[in-house]
C-alpha cells in the first residue's frame, strides 16, 4: 500500500488533489470574510486542476507550473475552475480570488514536491513532501481557527444591527463612516459605564497581583529552601489544591458573602481572588527558587543577614524575571476570571469587565455592544501579554499551571 | 574519652529553620484554609440540609410604624400604630418583642396587655409567631401641646425588633433528600454520560492539537515568535469574549458560519450548533480543544526544544527517514510530558464551568457535572441538591488526584 503511494505519478497528483482543495477553501473563506461576496471552493474541480497542477509543480524547467498556474487562473475565471466566483461579484474580488487560488497552490505544490520524480521515490522524499503539505496544511488551519473568531468580534463591533443582519458575512468597512464606526465603543463608555468596569478590572487585577505576591513569595521560599518537616506533602497539597473546582468552592463562598454582607463588594472580591491564585504563584515560584544558587543566600547569610533580609536583599533581585512572569500570569487570571464576579456582584456601579460584559447579553442590547465590550475586554489583556510574551511563555512553563 | 556520634534528632539551629518555614508559610495556609477548606466542609454541612435559596436569608421580623387619626390639635385622640408581620412564609419566630420610645407629648390612655411603660420607653413582648403571621398593633394616646411643638414624631425614634429565628443552615435538621434527588433516575446518568464524553474528547482533543501545533513551531524561522504569540490567543483572552464570539458565528439566524456554509453548498438550511442534540455537545468539546489547545502545545514545546539535537543526527547517520524519527524517538522522549498533560487537563477539563455554562448553559444535553451544581442551586433554588452533586464531584476529584499522585510520583519525581 504505502510502496503504492511512494511513485512520482501517485503522490503528485494526489498531494496536487489535496493541497488545490485546501487553498480554494482558503481563499474562498477569506474572500468571503473579506467581502460578502460568493466565493466557493469546487470539489471536481480541486480534483482536475490537483492532478494537473500536481504533474506540473514537479522539479523541472519553470515555465510548467507557472503556465499551469495562469492556466488555472483562466480556467477559474471562466467558471470552471477549483474556486467557484458567483454572479455580481467585482472584477477585482475575482480576479484577485481566482490569481491568489492558482498562484498560492502551485507555489505551495512546487515547494511540497522538491525532489519527488515521476518514478518510485525512496521513502525520505516521499515523507519529506507529506510532511511539508501536512506543514503547509497546519499553518493555514491553525491561523485560521484562531483568528475568525476574533476577527467577527473586532468586525461586528464596527457595524449596526441592519448590515448584520442582512448579510451575515459582509466584514468589509466603510470607512467613509468615520467615527460613526465606533458608535457602539463610544455608548459603551457614555451610557454603560465601561470605562468604571474598565477601571474596577484594572483595580482588581493589581490589588490581586500585589496580595498574590506578599503571600506567595515568603512561602515559596519557605518550600523551596527551608527545612522542616512535612515539606513534601505541602507540595503536593498545592498542587492538590489547584485541582479543586471553582464553581464547588463558590457555592459557599456565596452563601458567606450572602450572610455576611459581603456580596456585591468590591471589598469581598478582592479578599477571594488572591486565595485562587496563591497556590499557582506560589508553585511557580518555588520551582524558579529551587533554580537559583544557595551559595549566594548562604553567603549573605554569613555576613550576617537574616533570614527575611536575605529574602528581600538576594531572592528577590535574582528571581525578577520570575515574578514578572507570575505577576502576568496572575494578572490575566484576575482579568479574565467570570464566574466569582458573575455570582457575586449584582450593583452595576460595582461590575468589573467580565461582569459588565455578561449584563449585555440581553436581547434587548445590539450585539455589536456586546462585541465592543468583548474587544474592550481583550485588547488590554493582549497588548499586555503580547509585550511580554517572552515572560508568559517561560512562566507557563516554569511551573505546569492552571487552565 | 567518649566516641564522637552524629546528633540525633532535631537541632535547635533545625527547630529555628522549621520554625521560620512555618512563619512564613503561615498566611497562605490561613487563607486557604478560610477560601479552600472551609467552603468545602461548607459543602459537605450543607449537602445534607434541605436548604432553599430564600432560607439564605434567614427570618425576622419586619416593623413598621406611623400615627393614625388626627395629630393636629392639644386633646386630640390618635393611635401609634405598629405594624408587624414575620418576613418568612415557612419559618416561625421565637420570643418576638420589640422596644420604642414615645415621644414627648403623647400620653398613652390604654396599653396593650402585652407591652409595659416605664416613663417613655414602651416595650412589648409578642410571644411566638406563626409563620406568616402578621399583626396591627394599636396604642391609642391623647395629643399634648409638647407633641406639637417639638415635631418629633414616632417614626424619629425607630422601634427595634429582636426575635430567635432557626436558621436551617446551622440547625439540626438533616436530610438525605438531595443525595436522592441527585441520584435519582436517568437524569444523574445522562449528566454523568455527558461531563466523561467533554472530558475524555476534550482532553484527547486538545493534546493532539497541541502536538500538532507544537510540531509546526519547533523549528526556528521568521516569524516564528509572532505565531506562537498567536496561538496562544484563545487561551489568554477573557473566556466570556471568546465564547460570546463562538455564540454568534454560530448564530442560526444570523452567524457567519451557517452563512458560509451555505454558500458553499455544505448545508441546505442553517444549523442551530449550540441548541440541537448531540451537536451542541459536539460543539461545546469542540470550543475545549480550541481554547486550550495552547496550553499543551506550550508545554509540548518546551519539552521538544529541550531534547538532545544528537540523537536525531545518530538516526540520520542510520538513515532513519522523518516519519521513523517522529516515532522512534520524539514519541518516546514524549510521552512522559504527553501523560502528566493528560492527566492534569482530563481532571481542569472535568472542573470546568464557565465555557459551558457562557455557551449552552447546559441545554440541547451539555449539561455536565458542573453546570449541575449551579443549574440545582440557583435556576432551582435547591442549594441543598446543588451541594450534593459538588460533593459528588469532589468525590471523583479525590479519586482522580489519588491516581494522577501514584503516577506523577513516578513520572516527574514529585
Amino acid at each position: 500500500m504505502m510502496d503504492l503511494l511512494r511513485r512520482g505519478y501517485i503522490t503528485a497528483p494526489l498531494l496536487g488533489v489535496l493541497w488545490v482543495f485546501v487553498v480554494a477553501t482558503t481563499v474562498a473563506v477569506a474572500m468571503s470574510f473579506a467581502t460578502g461576496a460568493a466565493f466557493r471552493p469546487s470539489g471536481v474541480g480541486a480534483l482536475v486542476w490537483g492532478v494537473l497542477l500536481g504533474f506540473a509543480c514537479l522539479p523541472g524547467p519553470f515555465w510548467k507550473p507557472a503556465s499551469a498556474a495562469i492556466l488555472i487562473a483562466g480556467v477559474t475565471l471562466a467558471g470552471f475552475g477549483p474556486i467557484v466566483i458567483g454572479s455580481g461579484v467585482s472584477v477585482f474580488s475575482a480576479l484577485l480570488g481566482a490569481v491568489a487560488t492558482s498562484g498560492f497552490a502551485a507555489l505551495g505544490l512546487r515547494i511540497m514536491l522538491d525532489e519527488v520524480e515521476l518514478g518510485p521515490i525512496n521513502r525520505h522524499i516521499f515523507e519529506g513532501a507529506v510532511i511539508r503539505f501536512c506543514t503547509g496544511f497546519g499553518y493555514i488551519f491553525f491561523t485560521a481557527i484562531v483568528l475568525i473568531p476574533f476577527y467577527v468580534m473586532v468586525l461586528t463591533s464596527l457595524k449596526n444591527q441592519a448590515e448584520l443582519i442582512q448579510n451575515p458575512l459582509d466584514f468589509s468597512i466603510d470607512f467613509s463612516k468615520g467615527t460613526e464606526l465606533l458608535r457602539s465603543y463610544d455608548e459603551l463608555f457614555t451610557q454603560f459605564d465601561f470605562g468604571v468596569y474598565l477601571l474596577n478590572s484594572f483595580l482588581i487585577s493589581v490589588l490581586t497581583v500585589a496580595i498574590t505576591l506578599l503571600f506567595a513569595v515568603p512561602g515559596a521560599y519557605a518550600v523551596a529552601r527551608l527545612r522542616f518537616r512535612g515539606r513534601a506533602a505541602f507540595s503536593r497539597s498545592i498542587l492538590l489544591i489547584y485541582m479543586v473546582p471553582m464553581i464547588v468552592l463558590a457555592l459557599p463562598i456565596y452563601i458567606a458573602f450572602s450572610m455576611t454582607g459581603l456580596r456585591n463588594s468590591l471589598g469581598g472580591i478582592i479578599m477571594i481572588y488572591p486565595v485562587t491564585t496563591i497556590p499557582v504563584a506560589l508553585y511557580m515560584l518555588q520551582g524558579y527558587f529551587r533554580g537559583l544558587p544557595a551559595e549566594v543566600e548562604e553567603a549573605g547569610l554569613m555576613d550576617g543577614l537574616s533570614r527575611l533580609m536575605v529574602i528581600w536583599k538576594i531572592t528577590l533581585p535574582l528571581s525578577l524575571p520570575a515574578m514578572a512572569s507570575v505577576s502576568l500570569y496572575v494578572f490575566m487570571i484576575a482579568w479574565n476570571e467570570f464566574l466569582l464576579a458573575f455570582m457575586l456582584l449584582d450593583d452595576p456601579s460595582k461590575f468589573t469587565l467580565t461582569r459588565g460584559i455578561a449584563s449585555l447579553n440581553s436581547s434587548e442590547i445590539p450585539r455589536q455592544h456586546l462585541m465592543a465590550g468583548s474587544v474592550i475586554a481583550t485588547v488590554p489583556i493582549m497588548a499586555l501579554f503580547l509585550g511580554l510574551e517572552r515572560f508568559m511563555t517561560k512562566g507557563l512553563t516554569a511551573g505546569s499551571v492552571k487552565g | 574519652m567518649t566516641e564522637a556520634v552524629p546528633p540525633k534528632g532535631t537541632g535547635p539551629l533545625a527547630r529555628i529553620e522549621a520554625r521560620l518555614a512555618w512563619g512564613l508559610l503561615a498566611p497562605t495556609i490561613i487563607a486557604v484554609a478560610l477560601v479552600v477548606v472551609l467552603p468545602l466542609l461548607a459543602i459537605f454541612w450543607i449537602s445534607f440540609k434541605p436548604v432553599s435559596l430564600a432560607d439564605l436569608r434567614p427570618p425576622e421580623v419586619v416593623l413598621r410604624e406611623d400615627i393614625r387619626g388626627d395629630d393636629e390639635a392639644v386633646g386630640d385622640q390618635a393611635n401609634i400604630r405598629y405594624r408587624l408581620r414575620n418576613s418568612s412564609q415557612e419559618q416561625p419566630i421565637l420570643d418576638v418583642s420589640f422596644t420604642d420610645r414615645v415621644p414627648a407629648g403623647l400620653t398613652v390612655t390604654e396599653l396593650d396587655p402585652r407591652c409595659t411603660l416605664e416613663g417613655r420607653d414602651l416595650s412589648c413582648d409578642l410571644g411566638d409567631w406563626e409563620p406568616g403571621y402578621r399583626e396591627n398593633l394599636m396604642i391609642p394616646v391623647t395629643i399634648e401641646q409638647a407633641y406639637l411643638d417639638n415635631g418629633e414624631g414616632p417614626k424619629d425614634s425607630p422601634a427595634i425588633p429582636q426575635g430567635k429565628a432557626s436558621n436551617v443552615l446551622t440547625n439540626a435538621t438533616f436530610t438525605l433528600d438531595n443525595f436522592a434527588r441527585v441520584f435519582d433516575g436517568d437524569e444523574f446518568w445522562s449528566v454523568l454520560w455527558v461531563t466523561l464524553f467533554y472530558t475524555v474528547f476534550g482532553t484527547i482533543g486538545a493534546l493532539l492539537f497541541g502536538l500538532f501545533a507544537a510540531l509546526l513551531l519547533n523549528k526556528s524561522f521568521k516569524g516564528q515568535g509572532i505565531l506562537r504569540g498567536l496561538y496562544l490567543f484563545p487561551y489568554v483572552s477573557p473566556i466570556i469574549a471568546v465564547a460570546f464570539a463562538w455564540i454568534l458565528l454560530f448564530d442560526p439566524f444570523s452567524g457567519s458560519a451557517n452563512a458560509l456554509l451555505i454558500q458553499m453548498g455544505v448545508t441546505e438550511q442553517a444549523i442551530n450548533f449550540f441548541g440541537e442534540r448531540p451537536l451542541a455537545l459536539i460543539m461545546v468539546t469542540i470550543f475545549e480543544i480550541w481554547r486550550y489547545f495552547p496550553l499543551s502545545f506550550l508545554f509540548i514545546l518546551a519539552r521538544m526544544q529541550s531534547i538532545d539535537t544528537d540523537m536525531y543526527e545518530a538516526a540520520d547517520m542510520d538513515g532513519a527517514s522523518p516519519f521513523q524519527k517522529f516515532w522512534y524517538l520524539s514519541v518516546p522522549q514524549l510521552l512522559g510530558i504527553l501523560s502528566v498533560l493528560f492527566l492534569l487537563r482530563f481532571i481542569w477539563t472535568f472542573n470546568k464551568f464557565d465555557d459551558i455554562f457562557l455557551l449552552t448553559g447546559g441545554n440541547a444535553g451539555t449539561r455536565t457535572l458542573t453546570v449541575n451544581v449551579y443549574e440545582q442551586a440557583f435556576a432551582i433554588s435547591n442549594i441543598g441538591a446543588g451541594a450534593a452533586v459538588a460533593v459528588v464531584i469532589f468525590g471523583c476529584l479525590l479519586a482522580f488526584s489519588f491516581f494522577f499522585f501514584r503516577f506523577i510520583s513516578q513520572e516527574e519525581g514529585l
